[in-house]
């Protein structure tokens, strides 16, 4: 049978607040154990929890940038559990009512057109700590610097049915937040973590099948394995006529597979009830409108100007406004050459390739966007030739220079276009050549194409590489044919 | 000196009649002689507070002295005391030193009084006789075969046996009146949102609020001043300007209406109470004031109400004491769930125990429509009782408790005890303040007047409150306690 899979995503994302979301302390990520957790966040007797205020602009930018519902009123919960990294012995978080409601996320991948996947909600929540088990023989060390940090967990509807459309949807939101400046997007750090529910059916049924959720999938690629394993090991099971049991399942990295962590009968009763120590949330709409104006140009803005207004292909435009950092480098390059395609040619070919290859950021590029930029205004004007940009663009990666304009004057690079120039090395060279000549003028007409190259070749070398390519193509070809 | 009201404490330091170290020597000696039997307090700290008497007397030299610089106080163990053991009555804290104060503390240290220790109190707050408390209970000063009332009986019978002149306690359900009615002293639950949180464990977060308990209303007057007002560190505290809740003491009573709900004067009130009550109501008639008969309908649904929303707020707010992080830890645990189920039932009394599983029930998959979101439907009828109430009268007025103190072992019967809060309670789920006045005794057992008003309206009930105090002299008598020797 044809199956299909359905998948829908929980994302919780560490917002990047500098204090927690209920007490002043720090945020900051691989602090000794335990230095940077307060009374509130040890769940001593008597403190109590007090909202930070820029978590819920982080979140309500968020809410605007997905195009959701924000409710006047939500509410605060608390999910009632015993674990030992969870020091009240709950978790402040939102249920019935959150502060973003439904909305929408745009996605592209591959060469197909945009689709919307539709967000169900989105509710902020205080992080646990972490329990370590290593280095304790028998025992296990708790470090709740974690604890109290906040988090907007973003729960996607059913919406995507492959792997590679869920992967598609996760760097959406990766882009979304950067774009936003709500999170680092950091996923080694754990500053977005993933939970994936997948279920099948029979290809054409409306019907929602048994979900399996899998927890601890916190990289683009783990999501695509995860997913691929999932859709293999179930699809599998009913094939052989066998049922779907709901439960959570565990992704292990190291072995690319899934394994079944608890069944739903033994899930725990949350016992969620409206936390007595914090007021509802109200947010009117002069606050909305206010948050509103702080959005940056997102992503899928981006995307749809690069490609109506620059002309560039839905690939490249996907390519480019990956990150903010990239669009914007792109975007500055673009604006200092005016020439939309070659910037975007450069950008993901010179540069990325680079960047890859030393695996760098784009913030930590060697080759600022300016140096870039001026660079291809020397392509474009003519001033050197290709071969020469790239000799620059080298150098500036090394460090080798300023500027374009610099490194094009140190090495001789200016490009002669002079015609008078050209035609005396032309004819040193065919005067140097009689072999080579007398071939060509035997040759037939459709083989002489290609023997042309040995006489661009030989003027190239004796410009030094600084002939306009072009120009000696077309004026050897007249002499030559001059010849016949 | 033991026999003073803090005004009076107060004024005779102003004078120079005597230092805050005579007042806590004085006092301290009276703890040591009388509190072996009393039991009314946990910790004592004499030496911090010989101490800090000291710097407040250097103070006052200094010209830096307000009104309550120097005066003593005791603070219901459930506050929390920087480098001094918050126990909270249990002996899951019993090893528990507190790294910080609460926010009430906090202000008043800085308005210069003075701490001798920590008092007795039921487990957590929860209890109405102080015989919950892992230290034993608390005997009434009036007569040590009784309870105090509670759960703040420790500070409720300190101030009555003069060890104090006024202590903090935190009423959830009646647990500041109670104790003071039972105790022939004058005790304050003020608005919910008017005193801050922060730092007093929690019981049932959304009932709990913390007040002066004292021998006048006067005292509690300058007590509310310093702990009143809104505090960035508890999201429920009210951001609202703190009048001078003296200012308006004196002013008469000329035309207050005065409201008695007649579900108050009912079945299960103790004649001996009932005709003490209607006396003092007799006195606010010759001070001017008019009396109705008016109704809070939903008045016999107090109970039920909060004994789901109470203890739905502990099983969770007493989640944290789990064996992991402080607070008591069984022997030897084998496993994570041992851990769990031994350090709690091990450092957990039984009324507690009992709380939380009622409070995770109700909170339970399946029962959460049926209890806890019905109770928060009949809590808004509640509130509604006494706005509708509040639109007829200035104050309403009845008992404070159906009983005067009752003896010590005598109530077995958890539900028997949940009815002694049958008149205190509805006044934590409506929110509003409430005062418990001495108002005579029922032989020698004290009775106390419970004074209600509208929201935030502490001056007016004080006033009230204070009117009858300069009428009557209930809140002067003090138990024969001196010459009793320890059991």
């Amino acid at each position: 049978m044809q199956w299909e899979a359905v998948i829908g995503l929980e994302v919780h994302v560490q917002l990047a607040t500098q204090s927690k979301i209920f007490s002043g302390a720090s945020t900051a990520f691989g602090a000794e154990p335990n230095s940077q957790a307060c009374a509130v966040d040890l769940g001593m007797p008597g403190v109590l929890p007090v909202l930070n205020e820029n978590a819920v602009a982080m979140a309500v930018r968020f809410g605007l940038a997905i195009n959701a519902e924000i409710p006047e009123y939500s509410v605060f919960e608390r999910k009632n559990y015993f674990y030992p990294d969870l020091p009240k012995g709950y978790q402040t978080s939102q249920m019935a009512q959150p502060i973003i409601g439904r909305g929408e996320v745009e996605i592209t991948h591959g060469e197909g057109d945009a689709r919307l996947v539709r967000i169900h909600h989105a509710h902020l929540e205080e992080d646990a700590g972490k329990s370590l088990h290593e280095d304790y023989h028998g025992m296990t060390g708790i470090d709740l610097n974690r604890a109290g940090t906040p988090l907007l967990e973003i729960v996607s509807e059913p919406d995507m049915r492959s792997a590679a459309e869920a992967s598609a949807y996760l760097k959406a939101l990766h882009a979304i937040v950067t774009y936003l400046g709500i999170s680092d997007g950091n996923m080694a750090e754990g500053s977005m973590r993933c939970d994936v529910n997948v279920s099948l059916r029979p290809a054409g049924s409306e019907q929602l099948g048994t979900r399996a959720e899998i927890k601890n999938v916190n990289s683009f690629r783990f999501v695509e394995q995860a997913i691929a394993f999932e859709i293999e090991r179930q699809s599998e099971i009913l094939e052989d006529g066998g049922r779907i049991v709901q439960e959570t399942r565990l992704f292990d990295p190291d072995h690319g597979e899934t394994r079944s962590m608890r069944l739903k009968e033994e899930a725990n009763d949350y016992r969620y009830f409206p936390c007595p120590d914090l007021l509802p949330l109200m947010l009117d709409s002069a606050y909305i409108d206010h948050q509103r104006t702080l959005l940056p140009e997102l992503p899928s803005e981006k995307r749809h100007r690069f490609t109506s207004e620059l002309g560039l292909s839905a690939y490249d435009a996907g390519v480019l406004i990956a990150t903010r950092p990239l669009a914007e480098y792109f975007e500055q390059v673009h604006a200092i050459c005016g020439n939309a395609k070659l910037a975007a040619n450069w950008v993901q070919s010179e540069l990325m390739g680079r960047l890859n290859h030393d695996s760098l950021t784009v913030e930590e590029s060697p080759v600022s966007a300016t140096q870039l930029g001026e660079l291809l205004v020397r392509l474009e004007d003519s001033t050197i030739n290709g071969k020469g940009a790239k000799q620059v663009f080298a150098d500036l990666w090394e460090r080798r220079g300023e500027s374009a304009d610099e490194l094009i004057e140190a090495h001789g690079l200016r490009q002669v276009t002079d015609s008078g120039a050209i035609e005396t090395m032309i004819d040193e060279v065919i005067a140097n050549s009689p072999v080579q000549v007398t071939q060509y003028r035997e040759a037939p007409e459709d083989k002489r194409g290609k023997m042309i190259g040995y006489f661009v070749g030989q003027v190239m070398k004796l410009s030094k590489g600084t002939a306009n390519p072009q120009q000696v193509n077309t004026m050897l070809r007249e002499k030559l044919d001059a010849l016949l | 000196m033991h026999d003073k009201t803090l005004a009076e404490l107060a004024r005779g330091l102003a004078g120079g009649q005597w230092t805050s170290r005579d007042i806590t020597t004085a006092l301290l000696e009276r703890i040591e002689r009388l509190d072996p039997t009393l039991n009314s307090f946990i910790t004592v700290t004499g030496e911090q507070a010989l101490h800090d008497a000291g710097e407040a007397d250097e103070a006052r030299a200094r010209g830096q002295a307000g009104m309550l610089t120097g005066i003593p106080l005791a603070y219901k163990d459930i506050f929390c005391t920087e480098g001094v053991r918050t126990s909270c009555g249990s002996r899951m804290l019993d090893n528990f030193v507190a790294p910080y104060n609460a926010t009430v503390v906090d202000k008043l240290r800085l308005a210069g009084t003075v701490s001798l220790g920590k008092t007795n109190m039921d487990e957590f707050a929860m209890g109405s006789s102080n015989e919950n408390s892992y230290y034993g209970p608390v005997r009434n000063p009036w007569d040590q075969s009784l309870v105090p009332g509670g759960s703040s009986g420790g500070s409720a019978a300190a101030v009555a046996a003069g060890l104090v002149p006024a202590a903090l306690g935190t009423d959830t359900g009646g647990s500041i009146r109670q104790p003071a009615a039972f105790c022939g002293i004058t005790g304050l639950k003020p608005t919910y949102g008017r005193v801050s949180r922060y730092g007093m464990v929690a019981y049932a977060s959304s009932l709990d609020q913390g007040g002066p308990l004292a021998r006048t209303a006067e005292d509690c007057a300058w007590l509310l001043n310093v702990m009143a007002g809104h505090d960035a560190r508890d999201s429920t505290s009210v951001s609202r300007s703190v009048p001078d809740y003296t200012s308006e003491l004196d002013k008469p009573l000329d035309g207050l209406r005065i409201g008695l709900p007649r579900e108050y004067f009912g079945e299960g009130l103790d004649g001996g109470v009932d005709s003490a009550i209607r006396d003092a109501i007799r006195v606010y008639e010759s001070l001017g004031a008019s009396v109705i008969d008016v109704s809070l309908p939903h008045t016999e649904l107090a109970i039920p109400t909060y004994y789901v929303i109470a203890p739905a707020e502990a099983s969770s707010n007493l989640s944290r004491y789990d064996g992991v992080r402080f607070g008591h830890r069984c022997d030897n645990p084998d496993t994570l769930e041992d851990l769990y189920k031994r350090s709690r039932a091990e450092g957990f009394g039984e009324e507690v125990k009992r709380r939380i599983l009622i409070g995770t029930h109700t909170l339970s998959e399946g029962f959460f429509d049926a209890y806890y979101r019905k109770a928060q439907q009949v809590r808004r009828l509640i509130r509604q009782d006494f706005l509708d109430a509040f639109r007829q009268v200035d104050v309403l007025m009845g008992p404070a408790a159906p009983t005067p103190a009752f003896p010590l072992g005598e109530t077995a019967d958890p539900l028997q005890m949940y009815l002694q809060d049958i008149y205190t309670i509805a006044i934590n789920l409506a929110g509003i303040p409430g005062i418990s006045v001495p108002a005579g005794f029922v032989g020698q057992r004290p009775v106390g007047l419970q004074i209600l008003a509208p929201h935030f309206a502490e001056s007016h009930l004080l006033n009230v409150a204070h009117a009858f105090q300069q009428a009557t002299d209930w809140h002067q008598r003090r138990p024969d306690i001196d010459g009793s020797e320890p059991a």
